[in-house]
C-alpha cells in the first residue's frame, strides 16, 4: 500500500498567510455583508440589492483569482490564517481560522465563479419576483457559508459552514414557502442533512476523545490509524452522504427541485451537494489509513450511481431527471474518492460536472422561463427552433455528460471507470462494470431528456409561445457551456489538476496497468448504445402526453423512486408518529396522573377558583410556618445536644 | 468595598416599592419605573462583570457576610463565582426584555380598558411582582449561605405563584397549584437535607450553613447519599429533569408569556445551577456514585422531551417540552465531570435562557394576535407578518442549535465533553439534534409556511417595541455564537474548581496517550 506510506509520511506544514493572502477573510465577509445588508434593509433594497449581491460575489471571485496567483507563487502551498480563539475550554481549543491550499483554492474558484454566473442569471430569472432582494440575500448567505465550509481550518469550522449551507439550502428550497410542497421539501432536505450531521458531530467527538484535536493539521498530523481511522472515516461518510444526497439519504435532493431553478443549479448541482466529496477528499489522510472505510465509500458511490440513473430514466419532470442525474454523478465522485490515489479524478469530475450540470440546469430554467414554468417533458418537444441558444448550450452539456471526446465529461468520467478497473480483483471488476453500465444508462436518460425537450413534434399546452431568454440568462449559460466543452481537456490530459492537488491528495497509485484506450472505446460503445436506444424509443415515434400505464414492474418502481420514500415513511415516519402519540398519552395520564389527582383533590372543581387560590396561599403559608418550626426545632435539638 | 450584590438585590425591590406607592391609574408610569429599574440593574451587572477577575484564586468575589441568626450560625452571606455571575447577568438581560415584551399584556388580559373595574387586572402589581421576582432570583444565585439559599429558593415561588395564578391563561389556577405543589415537595426534601448538613457540621464543630465551610466537611458515604438525594430531587424537580417534568408544560403554557420566559429561562436554572453548586462540591462521592443514573435520566429526557414536543398541539406546551429536552443536555453536562461538559452546561443555561426566551416571546406575540395557542389554528403567517415569521425562524434555529448561534457552542461542548466518559449515552443524545430540527421545522411549517388562511390575512406584523424586545436576544446569540470567549473565560475557572471538588480529571486523548506510552 504505497499510498498509505506516502500520505502518512507527508508532513502537513501550513505557513502563515502574508501579502494578498492575509486578507483571506474578505472572501467570506464580502458575500456575508451582502446578505446582512439585504436582509436588514428588506424591501428597500429590492431595486439595488440584487446588483449589490451580484457585485459582491463578483469581487469575491476577482479576489479569489488574486489569491490563486499568490498561492501559485508560494513554495509551500498551504496557507493558514488565524483569526481568533473561538471555543477555548481546557483541552478543547478551537480557533477560528482559514486554510487555503490547492484543494480549498479549487473550490473557492468554483464557488465564486459559478456562483457569480448564477447571480447574473438570477438577475434575469427572478426579475419579476417581488421578493428578489430576499432571494439574493439568501444566495449571498449561501456563498458565504460555502466558503466557510471549504476554507475552515478545522472540522468544527467546517461544520459551521456545513450547517450554514444547509440553512441557505432550506431557505432557498422554501423560497416560495406558501407552496406546501416547497415547505415540505425544504424540511426534508434539512432533516436528511441533520441525520448526516449526527455522523459529522460524532466524528468530531471521536477525534477529540482519541486524538485530542479537531483541526485539520492536528488530526492529519496525528498518525491516525486503525479502528480510530475507520470510525472517523465511516462517521464522516455518513455526514457526506447526507449533504451529497448519497444512498441511503438521497431522496431529499430530487424534492429540493421545488426551489427556483438557479438554486438547483448552484446549490443542488454544482456546489453544496459536492461538499461530501470535499469532506472525504479533505480527509484523505484518515481514509488512506483505513482501507475498510475506503471500500465503504466506493460501495456507497457505486450503489448511488446506479440508483440515480435508474430512477432518472423514469421521471418526466425535467428538473427531477437532472436531480437524479446529479445524485448519480456524485456517486461517480464518491466511487473515485474512495479509490486510493484516484481522488484527483473525483475532483476533476466534480469540476467538469459543476460546469456541465449547472449549464444544463440553467438551460432547463431557460426552457421553463419560456414555457410558463412547465416542467413536464411530455409537454415540451421541438423547442430547438424556438430557443436556439438554449438548445445549443444544453447540447454541449449533453455531450459533456455523455462523455463524448473532447467534451469535459470524457476526461473525468473515463478516468473514474479506468481507476475502478485498475483496482484489480473482483472488487475492481465489479466497480468498473457498474461504472461502465452507469455511463450507458446515463446516455439513455439524458438523450431521452434531450429528445423529449428539443426534438419531435410540439406537445405544448395551448397558448404557449416559447421565446428565447434575455441575455442576462443566456450569457452565464454560454460561459458554462464553454467550461463544459473545454474544462476537461484543459485540466485532465495535461495533469494540471493532478499536479496542483498532489500536496493534499497524495500521489496517484498505479495498482494494475489497464489499457486506457480499450476502456475508453468500450465506454464510448456503451454510451452510444444507450443514446441510440433512447433515440429509437423517443425520437422515432410520438411521445404520449400521459405516461404509459402498461409498463414493467421495474418502471413502476423507478417512477416511485424505487420505493425509498415509501420505505422511509413506513419504517420511520409512521412508527415515529405512533410513538409520539403514545408518549403524549402516557405523559398526560400516567406520569402526571398521580400528581393531578392530588392537585384535583385539594383544588376541587373550577367553580371554586377564587377560594382555592386564597386557600392555597394559606396552606402555603402554613407549610412555610411548619417548615420554619421544623428548622427551629432541629436546630435547637442540635444546640441542646452539644 | 462596595456591596455590589446587595445593591443589585435591593434596587429591584426599591423599584417595586416605588411602583406600589404610585397612585392608582398611573399604569404607564409604573411600567416606566419598572423598565428603568431593570435597566439600572443591567448597567450595574455590566459594571460588575467588568470588575470580575477570572484569574483570581478566590472562589467567590464581591463576597459579603453578616450574622443573621447568630444562635444557629445563619449568615447573610453573598458572593459569586463565574457560574453564578453569568446567570445573574442572564437575569439582568432577560428582565428588561421581558418587561418590554409584556408591556400591554395585562391590559389585553382584562379585555381592554372598558371592562368593569372588578375584572380588571392590576398593571401595577404585575410589574411590581416582576421586580420582586428579580430580587429573589438574584438572591438565589448570590447566596453563599445554604440557609439563605433555601430561603430565596422558597421565597422565589411566591411572586411566581401570584403571577401565574392571577395573570395566566384559562387553566392558570390548576397550573399554579401544580407548580407550587411540586416545588414545595422538592423544597421540603431540600430543607431536610439542609438541616442534615447543619447537624453534620455541628458534630465536628460549631454548626454552620456557610457553603465554604460545608465543602470541607468529611461526610460518611451513607450521609452523603441521603443528603445528595434531598438536594438532587429538589433541583431535579426545579430543573426539571425527566421524570419530574410534568408540572412544567402546564405552568409554561398557562403562565403569561413574560413569566413563562422567566420561569423556564431562569427559575428552572436554579435546579441545574444547584447541581453544580451544591450536589457536586458538597457530596462528591455521592455525585460520582449517582452520576450514571442522572446521565441516564438526562438522556431519556432529551429524547422524551423532543418526542413529546412533536406531539403537542399547544405551542407554549411545545416550547416547554423542548426545554425538558434541553435540560436533559444540561443535566448530561453537569454530571459528565469534564471541564468541557461542565462549561458547556453553564453556557447552555445562559444560551437556553436567551433562546427559549426568544422563542416564548415570539410565540407570545403570535398568540396575542391570533388569540389561540394551537398550532393548527395558524397557517402561512409569514406572508402576512414577514418580520414575525423571520424572527420566529431565527429563534427556532437557536433552539435547534445551529452553528453560528450560541446554543451550538454550548450543545457541542456538552456532547464533546460527555463523549469522553459516556460514549453510548452521548450518541443517543446526539440523535436529539435530528429530533430538535424536526420539532422546530414542523412547527414553523405548520404555522408560518403554506397558504395564508383568510382569517389571518390582515394580521399585523411586529411593531417597533416587539422587535426591540427580541433584537437584543438575537444579537447576543449571534455574538456569543461566534465569540463565546468572554463568557467561557469567566465560567472556566469556576467549572475547574467544581471538577476538583468532585475529584474528576479530564481524560487525556486515548490514541495520543498510547502512542506516548509505546515510545
Amino acid at each position: 500500500m504505497a499510498d498509505v506510506a506516502v500520505l502518512s509520511a507527508q508532513k502537513v506544514t501550513y505557513v502563515p498567510a502574508t501579502g494578498a493572502l492575509s486578507a483571506l477573510w474578505l472572501l467570506v465577509v464580502l458575500p456575508a455583508a451582502g446578505a446582512v445588508v439585504l436582509l436588514l434593509s428588506g424591501r428597500a433594497s429590492a431595486k439595488w440589492g440584487p446588483y449589490l449581491a451580484t457585485g459582491l460575489v463578483g469581487s469575491a471571485f476577482v479576489y479569489a483569482l488574486v489569491c490563486f496567483f499568490s498561492l501559485k507563487g508560494l513554495g509551500e502551498r498551504s496557507v493558514d490564517l488565524h483569526l481568533f480563539s473561538w471555543i477555548p475550554v481546557a483541552g478543547f481549543q478551537v480557533d477560528a481560522g482559514l486554510l487555503l491550499d490547492p484543494l480549498s483554492m479549487t473550490f473557492v474558484l468554483l464557488i465564486t465563479g459559478v456562483g457569480f454566473l448564477i447571480h447574473v442569471y438570477s438577475l434575469g430569472y427572478m426579475e419579476h419576483d417581488e421578493r428578489k432582494h430576499t432571494f439574493f440575500a439568501y444566495l449571498n448567505l449561501f456563498i458565504a457559508a460555502m466558503l466557510i465550509l471549504v476554507l475552515g481550518n478545522s472540522f468544527l469550522a467546517l461544520y459551521v459552514g456545513w450547517e450554514g449551507v444547509g440553512l441557505a439550502s432550506y431557505l432557498l428550497i422554501a423560497f416560495w414557502y406558501w407552496k406546501p410542497e416547497a415547505a415540505t421539501a425544504a424540511k426534508k432536505a434539512f432533516i436528511a442533512n441533520r441525520v448526516g450531521d449526527v455522523g459529522l458531530s460524532l466524528a468530531i467527538m471521536v477525534m477529540f476523545t482519541r486524538l485530542g484535536t479537531t483541526s485539520f493539521q492536528g488530526v492529519f498530523g496525528s498518525g491516525v490509524h486503525g479502528g480510530t481511522a475507520t470510525a472517523i472515516g465511516l462517521l464522516l461518510l455518513l455526514g457526506a452522504c447526507g449533504k451529497s444526497g448519497q444512498f441511503p439519504l438521497q431522496t431529499w435532493l430530487p424534492d429540493a427541485m421545488e426551489g427556483p431553478t438557479p438554486v438547483s443549479a448552484l446549490i443542488h448541482a454544482a456546489t453544496m451537494v459536492t461538499a461530501g466529496v470535499y469532506l472525504i477528499a479533505r480527509s484523505t489522510p484518515v481514509f488512506s489509513a483505513s482501507p475498510d472505510a475506503q471500500t465503504v465509500v466506493t460501495i456507497i458511490g457505486a450503489v448511488t450511481l446506479v440508483i440515480g440513473c435508474l430512477i432518472g430514466c423514469a421521471y418526466d419532470d425535467i428538473k427531477k431527471v437532472l436531480a437524479y442525474s446529479t445524485v448519480s454523478q456524485i456517486g461517480y465522485m464518491f466511487l473515485a474518492v474512495g479509490i486510493p490515489g484516484a481522488g484527483a479524478f473525483a475532483i476533476l469530475h466534480l469540476l467538469t460536472h459543476g460546469f456541465f450540470k449547472a449549464c444544463m440546469f440553467l438551460s432547463a430554467g431557460s426552457v421553463m422561463h419560456g414555457m410558463g414554468d412547465q416542467v413536464d417533458m411530455r409537454r415540451f418537444g421541438g423547442l430547438r427552433k424556438a430557443m436556439p441558444w438554449t438548445f445549443g448550450c444544453f447540447t454541449v452539456g449533453w455531450l459533456a455528460i455523455l462523455g463524448i471526446p473532447p467534451f469535459a465529461g470524457f476526461f473525468s468520467k473515463d478516468k473514474i471507470i479506468e481507476s475502478a478497473f485498475a483496482m484489480g480483483g473482483t472488487r475492481g471488476t465489479i466497480l468498473g462494470i457498474v461504472a461502465l453500465l452507469g455511463a450507458g444508462i446515463t446516455a439513455f436518460y439524458m438523450t431521452r431528456l434531450m429528445v423529449m425537450t428539443f426534438f419531435g413534434e410540439r406537445r405544448w399546452t395551448d397558448g404557449q409561445h416559447p421565446h428565447e431568454s434575455p441575455w442576462t440568462m443566456l450569457g452565464p449559460m454560454v460561459v458554462l457551456a464553454v467550461g463544459a466543452a473545454f474544462s476537461g481537456l484543459l485540466l485532465g490530459p495535461t495533469h494540471g489538476l493532478q499536479d496542483w492537488l498532489r500536496p493534499v491528495l497524495g500521489e496517484e497509485v498505479v495498482h494494475r496497468e489497464v489499457n486506457a484506450t480499450l476502456v475508453s472505446l468500450v465506454t464510448l460503445a456503451v454510451v452510444a448504445l444507450g443514446a441510440v436506444y433512447a433515440w429509437v424509443a423517443y425520437g422515432t415515434k410520438a411521445v404520449p402526453l400521459t405516461p404509459p400505464v402498461a409498463v414493467t414492474p421495474f418502471t413502476v418502481a423507478a417512477r416511485k423512486n424505487l420505493y425509498f420514500d415509501a420505505l422511509n415513511e413506513s419504517l420511520l415516519m409512521r412508527p415515529g408518529q405512533y410513538l409520539t402519540r403514545f408518549l403524549v398519552f402516557v405523559d398526560n395520564r400516567g406520569i402526571d396522573g398521580a400528581v393531578s389527582a392530588l392537585a384535583a383533590g385539594i383544588g376541587g372543581g373550577s367553580g371554586r377558583l377564587r377560594r382555592l387560590q386564597t386557600g392555597f396561599v394559606r396552606s402555603y403559608a402554613l407549610s412555610m410556618f411548619g417548615g420554619a418550626l421544623l428548622v427551629a426545632g432541629a436546630l435547637l435539638a442540635v444546640r441542646l445536644g452539644q | 468595598m462596595t456591596p455590589w450584590l446587595t445593591i443589585l438585590g435591593v434596587v429591584p425591590l426599591a423599584g417595586a416599592l416605588l411602583i406600589s406607592l404610585l397612585p392608582t391609574g398611573r399604569d404607564l408610569l409604573a411600567k416606566q419605573v419598572a423598565l428603568g429599574t431593570s435597566l439600572v440593574v443591567l448597567v450595574l451587572t455590566i459594571v460588575m462583570c467588568a470588575q470580575f477577575d477570572a484569574s483570581s484564586g478566590d472562589r467567590f468575589q464581591f463576597a459579603q457576610s453578616y450574622d443573621w441568626i447568630r444562635t444557629f450560625g445563619v449568615h447573610y452571606a453573598v458572593g459569586v463565582d463565574g457560574i453564578a455571575l453569568v446567570l445573574i447577568a442572564l437575569i439582568a438581560v432577560l428582565v428588561p426584555v421581558v418587561l418590554l415584551a409584556s408591556w400591554d399584556d395585562v391590559e389585553s388580559l382584562s379585555d381592554g380598558a372598558d371592562a368593569p373595574a372588578a375584572s380588571r387586572k392590576s398593571v401595577k402589581s404585575f410589574f411590581a411582582l416582576l421586580l420582586v421576582l428579580e430580587t429573589m432570583m438574584i438572591g438565589v444565585f448570590a447566596a453563599t449561605d445554604v440557609f439563605l439559599f433555601y430561603v430565596f429558593f422558597e421565597a422565589m415561588l411566591i411572586p411566581m405563584y401570584f403571577l401565574i395564578g392571577s395573570y395566566g391563561g384559562p387553566k392558570r389556577s390548576y397550573a399554579a397549584v401544580k407548580f407550587l405543589l411540586y416545588s414545595l415537595f422538592g423544597g421540603l426534601l431540600m430543607l431536610a437535607a439542609v438541616i442534615g448538613l447543619y447537624v453534620e457540621s455541628a458534630k465536628v464543630g460549631t454548626g454552620t450553613f456557610s457553603f465554604e465551610a460545608l465543602t470541607k466537611l468529611e461526610l460518611s458515604h451513607a450521609t452523603q447519599g441521603w443528603l445528595f438525594l434531598g438536594f438532587f430531587i429538589a433541583f431535579a424537580i426545579k430543573a426539571p429533569l425527566f421524570p419530574f417534568h410534568t408540572w412544567l408544560p402546564d405552568a409554561g403554557a398557562e403562565a403569561p408569556t413574560g413569566n413563562a420566559i422567566l420561569l423556564v429561562g431562569i427559575l428552572d436554572k436554579v435546579g441545574t445551577f444547584g447541581f453544580l453548586r451544591y450536589c457536586l462540591p458538597l457530596f462528591p462521592w455521592a455525585a460520582r456514585e449517582f452520576a450514571p443514573y442522572v446521565i441516564a435520566l438526562s438522556v431519556i429526557g432529551i429524547i422524551y422531551g423532543a418526542l413529546l414536543a412533536m406531539g403537542q398541539k399547544d405551542m407554549k406546551r411545545l416550547v416547554s417540552y423542548t426545554s425538558v429536552a434541553h435540560f436533559g443536555y444540561i443535566g448530561l453536562g453537569c454530571f459528565a465531570f469534564t471541564t468541557q461538559a461542565g462549561t458547556g452546561a453553564v453556557l447552555y443555561m445562559v444560551n437556553h435562557g436567551l433562546s427559549t426566551g426568544a422563542l416564548f416571546m415570539v410565540i407570545g406575540f403570535l398568540i396575542n394576535r391570533g388569540k389561540s395557542r394551537l398550532v393548527g389554528d395558524y397557517s402561512g403567517i409569514a406572508k402576512a407578518a414577514p418580520k414575525l415569521g423571520a424572527l420566529f425562524f431565527v429563534s427556532g434555529l437557536s433552539a435547534l442549535a445551529l452553528p453560528g448561534l450560541s446554543t451550538f457552542v454550548s450543545e457541542f461542548l456538552v456532547l464533546v465533553g460527555s463523549f469522553q466518559r459516556y460514549p453510548v449515552a452521548t450518541i443517543i443524545a446526539t440523535v436529539g439534534i435530528v429530533l430538535a430540527a424536526l420539532y422546530i421545522l414542523l412547527t414553523y411549517q405548520r404555522t408560518m409556511q403554506g397558504p395564508l388562511s383568510a382569517v389571518h390575512a390582515t394580521m399585523k406584523d411586529l411593531n417597533v417595541r416587539e422587535v426591540a424586545a427580541l433584537a437584543p436576544l438575537i444579537a447576543l446569540m449571534l455574538f456569543l455564537g461566534f465569540y463565546p470567549k468572554p463568557v467561557t473565560d469567566i465560567v472556566n475557572p469556576a467549572v475547574k474548581v467544581t471538577m476538583q471538588d468532585v475529584g474528576a480529571h479530564d481524560p487525556a486523548p486515548t490514541d495520543v496517550a498510547t502512542a506516548a506510552e509505546s515510545k
